[in-house]
């Protein structure tokens, strides 16, 4: 499977981390771990620019991880329109990495607070394209 | 070798300027070339910039340098989406301090409204990270929200204090014949206003625009002749920073413009305290507020306080964005680093008008792409 069914919209389908998609289906939310320097890159990548090495690990993510900040969208990009209002978050994940991805709808806006712990969990949409999302932990 | 910015112009910003690019392009070079001692064969290069995604023509430099009589001599391209103009200031400096060029035009534009709304709202979510963010329905207004979000937890910043960014910029638009938006604006309907992004509403926002901008440069040789006010670059600074929002570790301000700034203040031998006036990219409110401290106007956290005190207007500590920044001029992407620069050089000339800062030697520009990926800043001498 290629990575274009990543998201609610794909704009590109070809990547040489396009496993991602396919861990993403069997419930794995992976980064890679350069072999070379140890650094752990998420999103992945399949190459490290500190020290040009190809050699990378799949590694899972525990999930873990806490608000960094946040907005809640009310006008949107071509092909959101329809979901708005809704809310973007970044958070910090327990191995240092951050991640960029909504907040659960399940999450009031009244509830949102920095700092508060989530869960960085895989969902799949009824058209049968994935992505991740944070719920509350 | 000194290297001076000798002609400015300007077109007025408005939401649907009814000619083509090269049409628009020629009504600033017209009045950036007005009073002086030069005429467009004597310039050696021209530098056009803007953002490509809102244009129809392929390639415009060409057609552009054309228009302006500016051929055989070579044209190319700049883009660095919103800071665009001011980055092709910085090439031109380059040109010019190596010798390879004595004169050079540089040129910003931008018309907006050649594309369909559809097609803008199109483009607007593939400004983030395609791969990774853009799937998430992010979009411009949303990124800068998210640096208000973390200033307000972090210091305490408050939806008012944004506000009065706007209401600044109402009171000095009104003032600017060319603005977009000529009106005051108070801070009950700031606050009312409907929300885009939260904590960003409607007038924390600017508008999209078509305009252009035109800086006509020239070594100190070549000033001298050209124009009797000729104004200094002393400082040029610039910087990059991650296109990816999880690649950022600072959320409450914008690493490009603190790196950007340095090199400028060093380059110039000059401090923040030194600034008379400034411009800064104040595409959304909190951009202005993390600009004060970004460029040292005051401490990491009190750019709230700074407005609040109304510092940052004509009379205050350091006056800022007295055209009516981006906010309510608007802001044709490529051509707004070129107008900031253009309000600048009116200062320092002592040409500014109601808005004249009395006595202003030193002005500032703060010109950023994108949300904070590139940081251009420009000091300028009387
Ligand atoms: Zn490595």
């Amino acid at each position: 499977m290629s990575f274009d069914k990543f998201g609610k919209i794909s704009y590109l389908s070809e990547t040489k981390v396009a496993d991602f998609a396919k861990y993403l289906e069997k419930g794995k939310i992976m980064a890679t771990r350069c072999n070379t320097c140890g650094k752990l890159y998420f999103p992945p990548q399949a190459d490290c620019p500190d020290d040009l090495s190809t050699d990378m690990t799949w590694e899972k993510l525990s999930g873990k991880c806490k608000l960094l900040t946040y907005t809640t969208a009310h006008f949107a990009p071509a092909g959101f329109q329809d979901d708005v209002p809704y809310t973007i978050a970044l958070a910090q994940c327990e191995e240092g990495v951050k991640v960029y991805a909504l907040l659960s709808r399940n999450i009031n806006e009244n509830e949102i607070c920095i700092g508060m712990d989530l869960k960085l969990t895989p969902l799949q949409f009824p058209n049968g394209r994935i992505t991740y999302e944070l719920k509350k932990a | 070798m000194s290297v001076a910015i000798v002609g400015v112009g300007q077109t007025p910003f408005s939401r649907n300027c009814g000619v083509s690019i090269r049409e628009l392009c020629f009504e600033a070079f017209r009045e950036a070339l007005e009073d002086l001692n030069l005429t467009s064969k004597e310039i050696d290069a021209s530098i056009i910039c803007s953002a490509p995604e809102y244009d129809k023509q392929r390639s415009p430099a060409g057609l552009i340098s054309e228009y302006l009589g500016l051929t055989p001599k070579p044209t190319f391209y700049a883009e660095s989406i919103c800071s665009s103009s001011s980055t092709g200031v910085k090439v031109g400096y380059s040109f010019i301090k190596s010798g390879l060029h004595e004169i050079v035009a540089v040129i910003g534009f931008q018309k907006m409204s050649e594309i369909s709304s559809a097609e803008v709202q199109e483009r607007m979510g593939r400004g983030a990270d395609t791969q990774w963010e853009s799937p998430f329905g992010t979009m411009m207004p949303a990124g800068y929200a998210m640096y208000a979000r973390a200033h307000m937890q972090k210091y305490g910043t408050t939806e008012e204090q944004l506000a009065k960014i706007k209401v600044k910029s109402g009171k000095y638009a009104l003032l600017n014949p060319l603005a977009i938006f000529r009106r005051e604006i108070t801070l009950e309907e700031c606050l009312k206003a409907r929300v885009i992004a939260s904590p960003l509403k409607m007038y924390d926002c600017c508008a999209n625009a078509d305009g252009a901008s035109c800086v006509i440069m020239a070594s100190e040789e070549k000033a001298r002749k050209t124009t009797d006010t000729p104004v200094w670059v002393a400082g040029i600074g610039a910087a990059s920073d991650t296109l990816s929002t999880t690649g950022r570790s600072n959320l409450t301000g914008l690493t490009c413009a603190v790196d950007a700034a340095k090199q400028a203040y060093q380059m110039a031998h000059l401090e923040p305290k030194d600034v008379d006036v400034a411009e800064v990219h104040d595409c959304f409110t909190i951009a202005e507020i993390m600009a004060y401290e970004n460029l040292g106007f005051c401490k990491p956290s009190e750019g709230g306080k700074l407005i609040e005190e109304s510092q940052t207007y004509i009379g205050g500590k350091i006056p800022v964005n007295v055209d009516g920044g981006l906010l309510s001029k608007g802001h044709p992407i490529g051509a707004t680093g070129g107008s900031q620069i253009r309000t600048i050089v009116l200062q320092l000339q002592g040409r500014a008008g109601k808005t004249q800062v009395k006595g202003a030697e030193v002005g500032l520009v703060h010109n950023i792409g994108g949300i904070g990926v590139y940081g251009n800043v420009t000091l300028l001498r009387r």
